[in-house]
């Protein structure tokens, strides 16, 4: 293996994995842009993980969780009737929707609410927006027995109701989130103005790479498994790494999981894939990197869709796990240091690479991922048919269905 | 010596506390605005804040959030928050103003040029609700270049050891954040403001001013029996909120309604320290 070093452990000074320094920061992205009345509680977050990370116990408790709980290691899988439907590369999916729970958000979960315990902490909050991250939080909370209270946007009560009816079955309270756009940042938004009112006993289990240190770096470090395991069992099936691996990015966390493990292996070719709604010229997307600018949002400097006055602008995109107007600050930085390829995919491509992947290979993809696939539908074909491309299937698209019957005229 | 200073300098001379009003620049529009902030200092404000509006006020409560929307919805922005400062200050030339706000719209104006047209206006300090010590070098320099005060917040989270470092690049006077949550919910006792007022004057001789959760002429007494400073926010803007028309336009008692509760918060704090 090229890579033997742990996730997040220190390495070379030419590593891209060495991340982010002491101050939280990614190059000029990242840090800690939270309310005084937080900051201590960041820090004490900071200092459990530090210390849960150096206790080899965690990783044990957490492992024996993966495994016998999310069902852990995920398969990978070759697509061999969309890659013949491609005619070119082979395509492999890192299947990451047979975990329980139906989506990569779970991995991370897990990892939070053992932190969490560690801690302490006896209520769990969290923020979701397509409902993925609610409904692992939910999850993990029934397992442990603890109160949970997820912050959702009312448009994305309104768009994902299997999710917010399963989060309610789990014993969650849902509290649906008007101010703003009602999407995933006003979620996020209610979320921390909770925390700050419940500093004492609460922990804030944030869905996403983004947020104040150490929430990025932490929520890609849990993720990372992702990529890890994928590394291994395509040496196990081609005997070699990817050529291009790609992913769908929201705030980016099931990419900054798939892709960290390969940031130092120089042929692999990255590839992230934003939402780009009804198309990037249309004002109406999600991609922050290629339509936005840095700014400071939710606790982090990142690429942030804004006015000219700093005013945050609401994104779009049919898939609402992509909503999102920011991105985890180390993907602003892979961005700017050009390591990773940020690409975008509209509304209707990721429809029709729904379909093409639910009839070619009867897996009904979750329309974050079917951005992703949709990337792959344009440039597999060109590939040598030798080329490996790798994609994050992140979650299973059941939640979608009605979404998708609507855009595809069909009634339920 | 900055008006910060004066002003604080004055008020402990007549051994009283100061009250500072806020108002969210453009709420409901201009002109409403502009006629409350011009009428504040007459109503007896000694300091006055200005929330410039964002579209994501994450420290702020309902109330606040609100007088954002209809902020930005009537056009307010930074460029205007600052112009409001400028017409202010051709007529009142002592009355501290501190804009107070979060970090995008200042980062999007550039924190330099926005540190030379806000003291250029008259502004005279900064609250930046999410720029703790640890990020303060990105706006600190160029404030301190400019003679603008970056008045810190203190949270009841703050510690004795934490509480140094929040310290060391505050000016201007010190803002005690008396409770555990957003603006304009919970009030904090009589008993937890005093509790926490010896550990924050051991460590500094800024002047301190209490907010979020002060409402009522008593509640505003009480601060200053405890600080230097009473900060009312969200009751002001409740009241100027619950006199807007269905559509969220500004009635013809607005500016009256909101400036006698100032005068009604001057007076709890002008007969504070009497009553002792």
């Amino acid at each position: 293996m090229s890579d033997p070093a742990p996730p997040g452990a220190p390495r070379g000074a030419n590593s891209f994995r060495s991340g982010p320094d002491g101050n939280g920061r990614f190059g000029t992205f990242g840090g800690r842009f939270v309310a005084e009345t937080l900051m201590p509680l960041i820090l004490e977050v900071e200092q459990a993980y530090s210390a849960a990370r150096a206790d080899p116990a965690f990783q044990v408790e957490l492992d024996a969780y993966l495994k016998n709980y999310v069902g852990r290691p995920s398969p990978l899988w070759f697509a061999e009737r969309l890659t013949r439907h491609l005619g070119g590369a082979r395509v492999y999916l890192k299947r990451e929707e047979l975990n329980h729970t139906g989506a990569h958000k779970i991995n991370s979960c897990m990892g939070q609410i053992l932190l969490a315990r560690r801690m302490g902490k006896t209520r769990i909050i969290a923020e979701t927006g397509a409902g993925q991250h609610g409904v692992a939080t939910a999850t993990v909370c029934a397992l442990f027995g603890l109160p949970c209270t997820v912050y959702m946007g009312a448009t994305d009560v309104e768009r994902q109701k299997p999710n917010v009816f399963r989060m309610k079955l789990l014993g969650a309270e849902v509290k649906s989130v008007t101010s703003g756009a009602a999407t995933l940042k006003d979620a996020m938004n209610e979320a921390l103005r909770d925390w700050v009112a419940n500093v004492r006993d609460t922990y804030y289990l944030i869905g996403t790479v983004a947020g104040p240190h150490p929430y990025p770096a932490m929520v890609r470090d849990f993720q990372c498994i992702i990529g890890e395991e994928a590394k291994v069992q395509l040496q196990e099936a081609e005997g070699r790494l990817p050529d291009i691996a790609v992913a769908a990015i929201g705030g980016g966390s099931n990419a900054m999981g798939l892709f960290h493990p390969f940031l130092d292996d120089a042929a692999v070719k990255l590839v992230g894939v934003e939402a780009a709604g009804y198309g990037l010229d249309s004002g109406k997307h999600a991609a922050s990197l290629t339509g936005g600018r840095p700014g400071v949002l939710h606790g982090n400097r990142t690429y942030l869709l804004q006015d000219d006055d700093g005013q945050i602008t609401e994104a779009h995109s049919i898939s609402a796990g992509l909503d999102y107007p920011g991105i985890g600050p180390e993907h602003s930085w892979l961005h700017d240091i050009g390591r990773v390829e940020y690409v975008s995919a509209t509304d209707d491509e990721a429809l029709e690479a729904f379909q093409l992947l639910t009839r070619t290979e009867g897996i009904i993809p979750a329309l974050e991922p079917a951005h992703a696939l949709a990337h792959v539908a344009k440039i597999a074909p060109a590939l040598a048919k030798d080329a490996i491309i790798l994609v994050n299937l992140s979650g299973r698209g059941d939640k979608d269905i009605f979404t998708v019957a609507e855009h595809l005229g069909v009634k339920l | 010596m900055s008006r910060i200073a004066a002003r604080f300098e004055a008020l402990r001379a007549e051994n009283r506390g100061a009250l500072i009003t806020f108002l969210e620049a453009w709420d409901p529009d201009p002109a409403t605005s502009m006629a409350l902030l011009r009428g504040m200092p007459i109503a007896g404000a000694d300091l006055i804040e200005i929330g410039c509006p964002f579209t994501d006020p994450m420290a702020d409560g309902p109330t606040i959030q609100l007088a954002a929307k209809r902020a930005l919805a009537a056009g307010g922005s930074m460029m205007n928050s600052l112009a409001m400062v400028r017409d202010f200050r051709r007529e009142d030339d002592t009355t501290p103003i501190i804009l107070m706000g979060y970090l995008n719209p200042i980062l999007s104006y550039d924190p330099q040029r926005f540190c030379t047209d806000a003291a250029a206006a008259g502004v005279d300090g900064l609250i930046v609700v999410d720029l703790p010590p640890e990020e303060a070098a990105l706006l600190a320099p160029h404030a301190a270049a400019r003679g603008l005060d970056i008045i810190r917040l203190i949270a009841p989270t703050t510690d004795e050891q934490r509480l140094p470092l929040v310290l060391a690049g505050s000016s201007g006077f010190v803002y005690y954040v008396s409770i555990t949550g957003v603006t304009g919910t919970r009030t904090a006792s009589a008993a937890e403001l005093a509790a926490a007022m010896p550990m924050i004057r051991r460590h500094t001789d800024l002047p301190v001013a209490i907010g979020f959760g002060v409402r009522s002429p008593a509640q505003a007494a009480a601060a200053v029996r405890a600080a230097d400073g009473a900060v009312v926010a969200s009751a002001l803007i409740d009241t100027l909120a619950g006199s807007l028309d269905d559509r969220g336009r500004a009635g013809p008692d607005t500016v009256r309604r909101v400036l006698d509760q100032v005068r009604a918060l001057a007076d709890g704090v002008r007969s504070a320290r009497k009553s002792l």
